[in-house]
C-alpha cells in the first residue's frame, strides 16, 4: 500500500525471552566458557578492523546472541575478518576470536532455519 | 662342469613360502596404493612428475634417500645416539640385503636367483663348499648382523629409558604397533639363532654365528632346533611384510616415494589430497616433534603433535580438535627428519565455515592511496602497537623515502588469519581488496611490519613487486648507507617470530640489524630454533591461561641470558611477550633502530 499520509506504524520491537532460541548462547557458554567473563567494556569493538569500516560490533553480537536473536547475530557475523585484534585488546582474557568461530560453526552446522 | 651343477640345483624348501608370500602381497599392495594416491594429484602436480622423472632431480633424490632413509643424517643432528639407533636398523638391514645378495650372486654366478635365496643363504649353502672370498663374506655378514643386534639393544633401551637418546618423551604406541614392533625386534635375533644353529651343525659362519653355534651345540639339541628356527625367521619376515602397510613402518617405502616427489617439485596445496596421504604415511612416528612442541613442554598437551594427529588421520579417527589445537609455530616442521609439510597438512584439515557471497566484506571502501615508490602496510596488529608504526614512519622520514602508508585509516586484514582457520574463500575476498590497494599505490616495494601479513603477501598474493618485512627493509637501508645507526649500550636477545624465521626463512637480516644497533647475545633459540610467544592466532583450543603459560616460559628462557631488552620483530609477539615479561622490556627491532 502506498504510504499516502507520510506516517506509518513502526515495527514492534519486543524481545520475547521465552520464545527466543537460546540454544546458541548455551552452546557458546559451554564451548567458550571465557565468554562469560565479558564486562562489556567495548574494547574489542574499539580496536576492531571491521568495526573501523562498518557498524560491526562484537559486544552487540554477544548481546544479540544472549537474547536469542540469532538471525540478527548471523547477519553481523559474516563481516568479521578473524584478524584477532579483539582478543589482544580484551582485558578479561575472553577468547573472542574463538567465540566468533564457534558461533559461525554453530550457525552452519546446528542452527535450524 | 661343476659350475653347471651349481646353477641347476633347485634351492627350495617350504619354509621360504611365508617370506615370499608376504613380500609379493606387500609389493602388490604398495603398487596399487601409490598408483591411487598419485592419480589423485592435481593435473599440474602430475605434470611435474613427468618432467622431473628423467632429470638430475632423480639422481639428487637417490642421494637424499641414501642420506636420510638409510643413514638418517637429520636424526643424527637431533641426537647422535638416536641417529645411530635408526642408522643401525635402516643401513644395517640394507647392507644385510645387499651384501647377502652379492654373496649369493658370487656363489651362484648368476644374478637371477630367487629373492629368498640370498635371505636364507646360510640354509641353502653347504658350509664346506667354498667359493671366491667366502670367508670374507661370512665375516662381513656377521659384522653387519652384530651391527643390527646392537641397534636392537639400543631400541629396547630407548623404549624404557628415552632420556639417554635426548628425548624427554617417546611416542606412545598402541597394541597393533607394539605387535609389529615385537615382530621387527625378533627378526634379527631369530636370524642370528637360525644361522648359529646351522653353523653349529654343519660349520660355516664367522666370528659371531660360528662361535655361537659351537657354544649352543654344547647344550642344545641343534638337529631339532635348526630347521624350525628357519621357519620362524621366514614367518617373522612374512608377518612383518603383511603387517607393514597398516603400521607405522609404512614410512619405510613411502618416505622414499615422498623424497622423489618432493625433489620433482610436487607441492602440498591447500587441499588434502594423495600427496598429503603420502606425507602422512611417511611419518615414522619417531616422536621428535613431541619434544619440540611447546604445547607439550609448557601445557602438557600430548595428543595433538603431528605424530598423533597423523595417526588419527591414518586410522580414520576423530581429529577435529587436534586439527585446531596447534600454534602453527612450525617448530615441529623445522625438526621433522622427514621434512613433511606438517603445518600445511593440518591447515588443509580445518573446515571452511564462512559462507562467502559476493557481498561479503562489501562494506570495505574503495581504497584511496597516494602513489609512491614504497608502500607501507603496517597490518592490523601493528595498529595495536603504535610504537612500531611511529618508529617505521621516523625511519621513512629520516631516509627521505618516497613512501605511502596504505592501511593508515581504512586498512583491512591481510587474510592470513582467515586462511589459518581454514576459510580460504573468505581470505581470497579480503586478499582481493588488499590487492586493489597495493596496485593503486604503484609501488616497487611493499614493506610490512607484521610477519603474518608478510608470509601471505609473499606466498599467496603472487605480487610482482618486492615484498619486504621491515627488518629486511632496514637491513637494506643500512647496507646501502642510507640509514646511519649507532650501537646502543644494551644487551639484547632476539626472539625471531615464527612466521618470519621458520615461516619465511628471514633469519640473517634481523640478526645483522640487531648486531649493529646493540650487543646481541647469541642464544640457542637463534634463527629457526626460536620459540613461539604463545599468542598465535592459529590455536583456538587452548585458553588464555595456557597461552600465558607458554608466553611466560618463553620469557623465562630468554631471561636466563640476562638481557636488558628482549627484541622481536612482530607486533603480536611484542604484545604477547610484553604481557608476561614484567622485568625485562620487550621492543620491536624498528623501535630500537629509530632510537639508535
Amino acid at each position: 500500500m502506498i504510504n499516502f499520509w507520510g506516517y506509518s506504524i513502526s515495527e514492534t520491537r519486543s524481545i520475547n525471552y521465552d520464545t527466543n532460541d537460546k540454544s546458541m548462547t548455551e552452546y557458546i557458554a559451554r564451548v567458550v566458557p571465557s565468554s562469560k567473563l565479558c564486562i562489556g567494556c567495548g574494547g574489542c569493538t574499539a580496536g576492531c578492523t571491521a568495526g573501523n569500516l562498518t557498524n560491526f560490533n562484537i559486544r552487540k553480537i554477544q548481546m544479540l546472541m544472549k537474547r536469542g536473536e540469532n538471525k540478527e547475530a548471523k547477519e553481523q557475523l559474516q563481516k568479521c575478518m578473524l584478524c584477532g585484534k579483539c582478543m589482544l585488546v580484551c582485558p578479561r582474557g575472553v577468547e573472542t576470536r574463538k567465540m566468533i568461530l564457534e558461533m559461525l560453526n554453530y550457525i552452519k552446522t546446528k542452527l535450524k532455519s | 662342469m661343476q659350475q653347471y651343477e651349481y646353477t641347476n640345483k633347485i634351492y627350495y624348501d617350504h619354509f621360504v613360502l611365508p617370506f615370499t608370500i608376504g613380500l609379493v602381497v606387500l609389493l602388490g599392495y604398495l603398487c596399487v596404493k601409490y598408483y591411487k594416491w598419485i592419480k589423485s594429484f592435481p593435473k599440474e602436480e602430475r605434470k611435474k612428475i613427468r618432467k622431473g622423472l628423467f632429470s638430475f632431480k632423480t639422481i639428487r633424490s637417490g642421494w637424499e634417500i641414501f642420506r636420510e632413509s638409510l643413514l638418517h643424517h637429520n636424526i643424527f643432528k637431533t641426537n647422535p645416539m638416536l641417529g645411530y639407533m635408526h642408522m643401525t636398523f635402516a643401513f644395517g638391514w640394507f647392507l644385510l640385503i645387499v651384501v647377502g645378495k652379492i654373496e649369493s650372486m658370487v656363489y651362484h654366478t648368476s644374478a637371477f636367483n630367487p629373492p629368498y635365496f640370498a635371505i636364507f643363504f646360510r640354509y641353502f649353502h653347504p658350509a664346506k663348499e667354498t667359493f671366491p672370498h667366502s670367508e670374507f663374506f661370512a665375516f662381513l655378514m656377521d659384522l653387519i648382523l652384530t651391527f643390527l643386534l646392537i641397534g636392537i639393544l639400543l631400541a629396547v633401551t630407548k623404549r624404557f629409558c628415552s632420556r639417554i637418546f635426548g628425548m624427554k618423551k617417546t611416542t606412545k604406541q598402541r597394541a597393533y604397533d607394539l605387535l609389529i614392533l615385537t615382530v621387527l625386534w625378533l627378526i634379527f635375533p631369530v636370524r642370528f639363532l637360525a644361522e648359529s644353529f646351522t653353523s653349529g651343525l654343519n660349520g660355516g659362519g664367522s666370528f659371531l654365528t660360528h662361535n655361537a653355534g659351537n657354544f649352543f651345540s654344547g647344550f642344545l639339541p641343534l638337529e631339532s632346533l635348526s630347521y624350525p628356527a628357519w621357519w620362524l625367521y621366514s614367518s617373522l619376515l612374512g608377518l612383518f611384510f603383511l603387517l607393514l602397510p597398516f603400521s607405522r613402518y609404512m614410512h619405510i617405502p613411502t618416505e622414499m616415494v615422498y623424497i622423489f616427489l618432493k625433489n620433482w617439485g610436487v607441492k602440498q596445496g591447500k587441499e588434502y589430497n594423495g600427496f598429503s596421504e603420502i606425507q602422512v604415511n611417511s611419518c615414522s612416528r619417531c616422536g621428535i616433534c613431541i619434544n619440540t612442541c611447546q604445547l607439550n613442554t609448557s601445557c602438557n598437551i600430548n595428543d595433538t603433535q603431528p605424530v598423533y594427529f597423523f595417526r588419527r588421520l591414518r586410522n580414520h579417527e576423530e581429529y577435529a580438535q587436534q586439527a585446531e589445537d596447534c600454534l602453527m609455530c612450525g617448530r615441529c616442521e623445522n625438526s621433522c627428519p622427514v621434512g613433511i609439510n606438517l603445518n600445511a597438512i593440518r591447515q588443509s584439515k580445518r573446515p571452511d565455515i564462512l559462507r562467502v557471497t559476493k557481498d561479503t566484506y562489501a562494506y570495505v571502501p574503495q581504497p584511496e592511496v597516494k602513489p609512491a615508490k614504497v608502500a607501507y602496510f603496517a597490518g592490523c596488529m601493528s595498529h595495536l602497537t603504535p610504537g612500531i608504526i611511529k618508529s617505521m614512519l621516523q625511519i621513512f622520514e629520516k631516509t627521505k623515502a618516497d613512501y605511502t602508508f596504505i592501511d593508515e585509516k581504512a586498512g583491512v586484514c591481510c587474510g592470513r588469519p582467515l586462511a589459518l582457520s581454514g576459510n580460504w574463500k573468505a581470505a581470497q575476498v579480503v586478499m582481493d581488496k588488499n590487492l586493489q590497494m597495493i596496485d593503486a599505490s604503484q609501488a616497487d616495494i611493499l614493506v610490512t611490519s607484521c610477519p603474518i601479513c608478510y608470509k601471505t603477501f609473499k606466498e599467496d598474493y603472487l605480487l610482482n613487486i618486492k615484498v619486504m618485512h621491515h627488518t629486511e627493509y632496514i637491513d637494506m637501508l643500512i647496507r646501502e648507507g642510507k640509514l646511519k645507526v649507532n650501537a646502543l649500550d644494551l644487551k639484547t636477545v632476539f626472539h625471531n617470530p615464527c612466521e618470519l624465521g621458520r615461516g619465511c626463512g628471514v633469519v640473517e637480516a634481523p640478526e645483522s640489524v640487531l648486531k649493529q644497533v646493540s650487543q646481541k647475545i647469541p642464544t640457542v633459540y637463534d634463527g629457526k630454533k626460536s620459540l613461539c610467544c604463545g599468542g598465535s592466532l592459529a590455536n583456538t583450543v587452548i585458553d588464555a591461561t595456557q597461552k600465558t603459560k607458554i608466553s611466560s616460559d618463553t620469557v623465562k628462557a630468554y631471561a636466563a641470558y640476562q638481557p636488558d631488552i628482549i627484541v622481536t620483530a612482530c607486533p603480536l609477539c611484542k604484545k604477547t611477550l610484553g604481557k608476561t615479561s614484567l622485568e625485562i622490556p620487550v621492543k620491536d627491532i624498528a623501535e630500537l633502530v629509530a632510537e639508535a
